[in-house]
């Protein structure tokens, strides 16, 4: 360490890491459906890919946290994305590559994506 | 990345409890299930609620278990961390309310808290610096070498209204001023961690949790006075607080926040530990560097003070852990937000180390001036078995006892002495109305008597013939005469002893005979202890009216004094009782009084 420049990028570098350590209320929250059902169908990548990603682009105001079955098992894995201030949207059926695609059109452009919603999928 | 943290304490309370076995079994489970790499798992320092540990925190939801046993894992893996269903059943209880799970701020243990000294005590891994970096770490001790002055330095520190945490209560910035005045070719800033008072551990919990935040003040400081070499006196009976300051200081070497040219500003400071032997004296400044030195622990007569001829000769600061835990929040935070908190006179925080007759026994941080009243009955959940307060004891062998007619004093320095207690470093013991307040006296002189280090005469032998009176009063063989000699004979202790050992030593006699004389009285007048406490006034008898004759209580004595035939009432020999208390304890009829 040669300079409090050299510090302050660590700092910041570091307070990514440890951001979900903080007790304030998160403005965006993505739960993943995590029962044994959602699992079975492949819910840990796709958490996984959701934790990556949000890490990826340093976004710090996004908690992601697991929930157990919602009864819709053959959706599964389900995916809510909840922002403050709006209705819930819960993706079905979810892949890791739908995650990436969640992360870029819905959390970081507010657009969310409605083909991979259960709205679109429920007569499928 | 990862998509969970799971904070256990390693604290000392947490880790006796078994939290080391907690975190393995954590580990390991963790593997099983193929959660290692999305679930960190990380040790911490105190969290405060020891009555409650082995505690553990899941984040990013925040849920808090305690009393965590290593057959609760599977299930809290299980359920909590692979599906995302809290285990209710395990929580601790007070933040579960019908169906919501409360946040522990909003719990009556830590609603009332504020946290600056321990801020990072259950928050980050002491044992890497980085994530101390993370919540602001060496950025104080940065912005002071780059930003400011020496002179600069130790202004915000006497704004602040900053007073020493060890008990004393000498204004901080003014202990660093006088340092800095004076030329030398070498300086010291030590820190006493050699925390002795029995039932303190403050600063043992500061140095497990937040280690760095001691180092980066302890540089903090060199750059005001002008040193450039610092020691950390701590006791080796604190283990794990050793450990990580340890590792601390290794790091901060690594990361150049130790050592020569610190961020390139040409500032060198460096750090070691002395391990201290264990004895009470040695938390006295003098005798403290007397020990660095090399030498026998034992005082030295002041003047000169250390600011002027302290360790190895030169000019020296000593500061406690405490003390150094609020100054780099002090210097990032500005002056005017520490004096903000507390009294007039006392700014701040204070952490108090809760022990005794209390429901929760644990670390609280509270602002100054808080009552003694919402500390005991609000933060600590009230005296267990619904017994009466009777008093509380600050300040360890050197305080005294606070009645509950003073419950709602505030807590600050200059009220704590006028009510004949003390701040003292933090410990603070409360005592129900089965405790006898001369057995307490004694207690706390047995110690200063062991510790005395015999330098000086009145301490030595004025401590001890204390002693001896306290004996024959609890014995039952005491005289009206002897409470005035006690009263004489501390007055001279305190007014003639070298140190504040000696000079302190009889405050606990004093403050139970201002507040509890009546107690005193019953045991030289009427024989009698009034809690049931001290056995030489102790008898045991059995009410015949009661006794069934079951012949448990006979079986049950280890000296053979009770004797009778079955279904017959029986008799104690009071010659051979020893008082233990056995028979009263075995009786299912409650047919034997203690009187």
């Amino acid at each position: 360490m040669k300079s409090l420049e050299e510090l302050r990028a660590l700092k910041d570098k570091m307070q990514g890491k440890i951001g979900i350590r903080h007790d304030s209320d998160t403005e965006v929250k993505v739960v993943v459906g995590m029962a044994t059902c959602g699992i079975a169908a492949g819910a840990r990548p796709v958490l996984a890919a959701f934790t990556d990603e949000l890490a990826k682009r340093g976004l710090n105001h996004v908690a992601v946290t697991q929930t157990g079955c919602i009864g819709i098992c053959q959706y599964e894995p389900v995916v809510e994305v909840y922002v403050q201030g709006q209705e819930k949207v819960t993706y079905v059926k979810m892949t890791p590559q739908k995650a990436l695609r969640v992360v870029n059109d819905h959390i970081v452009n507010g657009n969310v994506v409605t083909e991979y919603t259960i709205g679109a999928n429920m007569n499928k | 990345m990862y998509r969970s943290h799971v904070l256990v304490c390693g604290g000392t309370g947490c880790t006796s409890s078994g939290s080391a076995k907690v975190i393995e079994s954590l580990e390991k489970e963790l593997a099983e299930q193929g959660l290692s790499e999305e679930i960190k798992v990380i040790r911490t320092g105190c969290f405060g609620l020891c009555s409650m540990g082995p505690i553990m925190i899941v984040y990013p939801d925040g849920s808090f278990y305690s009393g965590v046993q290593t057959e609760d894992i599977p299930e809290i893996v299980t359920e909590h961390l692979l599906k995302g269903r809290p285990v209710k059943r395990l929580l601790y209880q007070e933040t579960v309310e019908e169906d919501v799970i409360k946040s522990l701020n909003q719990t009556d243990f830590y609603r009332k808290q504020k946290r600056v000294a321990l801020r990072n005590c259950g928050v980050i891994n002491p044992e890497n610096i980085e994530e101390y970096i993370a919540y602001d770490g060496y950025e104080a001790l940065g912005k002071v070498l780059t930003e400011y002055t020496p002179e600069q330095v130790i202004q915000i520190i006497l704004d602040s209204g900053l007073r020493g945490r060890g008990g004393a209560g000498f204004p901080t910035g003014l202990k660093w001023k006088f340092a800095a005045a004076n030329k030398a070719d070498q300086k010291y800033v030590c820190c006493n961690a050699d925390e002795g008072d029995p039932g303190a551990f403050m600063d043992r919990s500061v140095l497990e949790g937040d280690p760095h935040s001691v180092i980066e003040a302890m540089a903090i400081a060199g750059y005001a006075i002008g040193a450039s070499q610092g020691y950390v006196y701590v006791r080796a009976e604190y283990p794990i607080a050793v450990k990580r300051l340890s590792i601390a200081i290794t790091q901060a070497r690594e990361y150049g926040l130790l050592g020569k040219n610190i961020f390139g500003t040409g500032f060198d400071f460096d750090v070691d530990i002395r391990l201290g032997a264990g004895a009470f004296v040695c938390g006295e400044e003098t005798a403290l560097m007397t020990s660095i030195e090399g030498k026998r622990g034992e005082p030295r007569p002041r003047p000169p003070f250390p600011a002027l001829k302290g360790l190895f000769g030169k000019p020296t600061i000593l500061n406690n852990v405490e003390t150094l835990a609020n100054i780099a929040q002090i210097i990032l935070k500005g002056p005017e937000w520490f004096a903000s908190m507390g009294t007039e006179k006392s700014k701040g925080t204070k952490v108090f180390a809760l022990g005794g007759k209390i429901n929760n026994t644990g670390l609280v941080e509270i602002p100054m001036g808080t009552t003694l009243r919402e500390i005991v009955e609000d933060i600590g959940g009230g005296i267990p078995n619904g017994k009466k307060f009777k008093a509380a004891q600050t300040g360890g062998p050197s305080g005294g006892c606070i009645p509950e007619a003073h419950l709602d004093v505030p807590i600050d320095y200059d009220n704590l002495t006028a009510i004949g207690a003390m701040m003292g470093s933090g410990g603070l013991i409360i005592m129900d109305e089965d405790n006898c307040m001369v057995d307490i006296a004694k207690f706390f002189l047995e110690f200063t008597v062991d510790e005395s280090c015999g330098k000086c005469t009145p301490c030595r032998v004025g401590t001890k013939r204390l002693l001896e009176l306290l004996d024959k009063i609890t014995s039952g063989n005491g005289e009206l005469e002897d409470i005035d000699r006690l009263e004489e004979l501390c007055y001279y202790i305190k007014n003639n002893s070298l140190c504040a050992l000696g000079q302190t030593a009889p405050n606990p006699v004093l403050s139970t005979l201002k507040y509890f004389r009546d107690e005193y009285v019953a045991h030289v007048v009427e024989k009698r202890c009034p809690a049931g406490v001290c056995k030489g006034l102790l008898s045991f008898e059995i009410v015949a009216d009661k006794c069934k004759g079951c012949t448990k209580c006979a079986r049950n004595c280890p000296v053979g004094a009770i004797s009778g035939s079955v279904r017959q009432p029986h008799v104690i020999d009071k010659a051979k009782c020893i008082k233990c208390g056995a028979c009263m304890d075995n009786c299912a009829f409650h047919a034997i009084v203690k009187k």
